[in-house]
């Protein structure tokens, strides 16, 4: 939870009522709270913290500006439950935050968050929401510099460029049935030939450990040249992955 | 050296001793030396702290409440909601106001060091303390179990709509806060270990029942669990009883209660604590057991384990850790002319707990199980910290003493509504019987084998709500002669007496499935 916040201004609650709101005797149930930022400034929130006061549902909503300067209000958390069983005390006052990943919609270029709150019981008094608290994205260029591995880990895959060929994920898959093919052959000792081995039109070569498997390889392989390789192949298992265009396998295991 | 009580609510939080920092032990070490100036006690006390330090990381988390919110304060944590908390600490104000009023009506010190003679006179009759029959005439007991219920029937929430009389919602008990509590089929469904259809320990195991049923393969797994021992399977267990040969090994186990060197070590070191200094709820504790376990049929031979026990817990500041999630907050005294000077505050007694009257019965249905005085004094802590404690404070913790009451209350009103609507009309409320049950989780009021089959369901479920589903269902079993007294004291004369009657483990069947009743 990051512990800066935005410096916003909360309105006074509005009450949302059927019927004049002075004569009528019954209490409301809906209470509409505007947290409005200072004119001129969006903010990208990454987490709205507050603490409950008896409130059994929320909304929010963000008023987002898009790229021409146009303002539209978003619906992003919908009915969210603060208090399982709003007749009882559970969750009534207990400290909350709706966090980025819960949103229904990016909350970013934000300039107003309204929360809609709902308290259906009519057991309570009065309810509300109390401390509300606007926290934005941190930078990019944040003064705690992560080592590069540990960004790659938290990066969603990035797509390098494969020249025409196939998805990983996709070959991955179907390599799956190779190995299954390899270790039926490994136990079972045959002299047959395997004969060569499509997926989905690339082929994979799978050398696996303790079987004489004579490779040839006519093609080059990334930066690499892979000779012709003869004799035993003691390798553990392990997958090489070449895009090849065209392997003939000729193993024969003894 | 008299010391002052100071008024708690001056200080928000508690004062935890926090036992991993050693700057902060070493200055509590010093307070208590330089209040009892006794040096070689406070380093002693340091270092055989150290060992436990790792026992203490291996509590198990099980009764302490989740990780809260960042932004919560802790005492948020202790406790959510603020007219509680409030309630809480009101109370203790009385609790002090009455133990200091007591302290200087008396004239007895809140602590003072023993003189030689006496230090050895102690040591010597440590195993038979039973024996010494000092003059507690003047000393009474800080509150009884009815003070406290005036108490939690005076909760109020502020902001709770109660205007309204007569209605489908108003409730006809005592407590009127709204909490929230599991109805039957919800139970059913927790509880499911308990249903008709599952074997029992305390049902399936009597004579004539046949012990392949149930009872030997049943015994058979319980010898499986302690060999392997694991903890989580140990709990699981219990819930359908455990057989009388093993309760000690399987409760230990789920209770990570261990009896390591250390742990006698840390035993030793509380029992010289008691031996270098008396203090003042040391005589609450002998009045106490005086008054509760030795009038007892079954605990009375007991007694001088019971010293050894409360005498020994008193002092013990590991306690003190479980004031993080616990509403209440251990009383603090200055040290004479430095009130409200936080560096010469100490939390008083030790371990931050004051023995209310029925306090011994929470030790004394363990004796049966530990015969050595550190095993069951390891024990019984670690099931005050994590079951008893909520008996007698204000929180709104599914597990806590209002909870259990409403639960009590609304169960009977759901399910005897014509029987609890008659107790109300002859100013007979079902909860003023049933409290003092309650607050003793029934310790006192049931005979000691069917006692401890109660207590490891609480120990099986890891709550105490079943400690309400009884006292419901005693009620639901003795509500034809109920229906037919006029009064209140002839109402309580009515429910059964505890060693007269013999509950089975069936009361809870009842109150889940409204079966027929099986009263041995």
């Amino acid at each position: 939870m990051s512990v800066n916040t935005v410096p916003c201004t909360v309105k006074p609650t509005v009450t949302l009522q059927i019927g004049d709101a002075e004569t009528d005797s019954s209490r409301p149930g809906v209470y509409v709270i505007d947290v409005t930022l200072p004119i001129g400034q969006t903010v990208n929130i990454q987490e709205i913290s507050f603490k409950n006061y008896y409130t059994a549902y929320v909304s929010v909503r963000l008023l987002r500006r898009d790229g021409e300067g146009a303002a539209k209000w978003v619906t992003c958390l919908r009915n969210h439950c603060l208090m399982p069983s709003p007749h009882t005390e559970e969750g009534s006052q207990d400290y909350c935050s709706v966090y980025r990943q819960q949103m229904l919609i990016e909350p970013d270029n934000v300039t107003s968050v309204r929360l809609i709150l709902r308290q259906p019981s009519s057991a309570w008094l009065n309810f509300s929401v109390e401390d509300i608290k606007i926290h934005p994205c941190l930078n990019e260029d944040s003064e705690w510099d992560i080592p590069d591995w540990l960004s790659d880990l938290t990066q969603v895959d990035q797509l390098c460029d494969l020249q025409g060929l196939p998805d990983p994920q996709t070959v991955s898959c179907s390599i799956q049935q190779m190995w299954a093919l390899t270790e039926v052959m490994q136990t079972n000792q045959t002299t047959a030939s395997i004969g060569r081995f499509d997926v989905r039109g690339v082929p994979i070569v799978y050398l696996h450990m303790e079987s004489n498997v004579h490779i040839t390889f006519p093609a080059v392989v990334g930066e690499k040249d892979l000779e012709s390789k003869e004799g035993p192949v003691m390798l553990h298992h392990f997958l090489f992955i070449y895009w090849l265009n065209n392997v003939s396998i000729q193993t024969s295991l003894r | 050296m008299l010391l002052i009580v100071e008024d708690p609510t001056a200080f928000t939080g508690c004062f935890v001793i926090h036992l991993f920092e050693e700057i902060s032990l070493l200055t509590f070490s010093f307070l208590f030396s330089s209040l009892f100036s006794l040096p070689s006690l406070s380093l002693s006390l340091f270092h055989s702290l150290l060992p436990f330090l790792s026992l203490l990381l291996t509590l198990s988390l099980s009764s302490q409440p989740l990780p809260s919110h960042p932004a919560a304060p802790p005492e948020h944590a202790k406790e959510p909601l603020a007219y509680m908390r409030k309630a809480q600490v009101n109370w203790e104000k009385r609790i002090l106001k009455s133990l200091n009023s007591m302290c200087t009506e008396l004239g007895v010190p809140l602590a003072r060091k023993r003189p030689a003679v006496e230090q050895k006179e102690l040591t010597n009759k440590w195993n038979e303390m039973g024996t010494d029959e000092p003059d507690l005439s003047r000393f009474r007991p800080v509150y009884a179990p009815k003070d406290f219920l005036e108490v939690l029937i005076s909760l109020r929430n502020p902001n709770h709509d109660s205007s309204e009389e007569a209605s489908a919602k108003s409730h006809w008990g005592l407590i009127q806060v709204p909490l929230h509590d599991r109805d039957i089929p919800q139970m059913r469904e927790a509880y499911s270990e308990l249903s008709l259809t599952t074997g029992q320990l305390g049902i399936d195991d009597h004579t004539h029942v046949p012990p392949d049923l149930f009872e030997s393969e049943h015994t058979r797994i319980g010898k499986k669990v302690v060999n392997e021992q694991d903890s989580a399977a140990a709990q699981q267990y219990s819930r359908q009883g455990c057989p009388t040969g093993l309760r000690a090994d399987l409760w230990a186990l789920i209770l990570n209660s261990t009896n390591e060197p250390e742990d006698v070590m840390h035993y030793e070191q509380l029992k010289a604590g008691v031996i270098h200094h008396d203090l003042l709820v040391d005589n609450l504790i002998y009045k106490d057991v005086k008054l509760t376990a030795s009038n007892d049929d079954y605990y009375f031979v007991f007694e001088d384990f019971l010293y050894q026990v409360l005498l020994c817990f008193s002092r013990d500041t590991a306690v003190l850790e479980h004031f993080s999630y616990n509403s209440a907050t251990p009383p603090k005294s200055y040290i004479q002319g430095k009130v409200g000077v936080e560096e010469f505050a100490v939390v008083y007694p030790p371990n931050g707990v004051i023995p209310f009257h029925g306090f011994s019965m929470y030790v004394a249905p363990l004796c049966f199980l530990y015969n050595e005085p550190s095993k069951l004094y390891s024990v019984f802590r670690e099931m005050y910290v994590r079951y008893f404690f909520r008996l007698h404070s204000v929180s709104s913790s599914t597990s806590g003493i209002v909870s259990l009451c409403l639960q009590f209350e609304r169960l009977l009103q759901t399910h005897l509504p014509q029987l609890f609507y008659h107790l109300r009309e002859i100013g007979a409320q079902p909860l003023r019987i049933a409290f003092k049950w309650m607050v003793r989780a029934f310790s006192g009021y049931l005979s000691t084998d069917q006692l401890l089959l109660l207590w490891d369901r609480i120990l099986g479920y890891d709550s105490l709500e079943i400690v309400a589903v009884l006292a419901a269902a005693v009620f639901a079993f003795r509500a034809e002669n109920l229906m037919e007294v006029t009064s209140l004291t002839s109402a309580e004369v009515s429910v059964p007496r505890p060693q007269a009657g013999r509950l089975s483990p069936t009361h809870t069947h009842t109150g889940f499935h409204s079966g027929p009743w099986l009263l041995k």
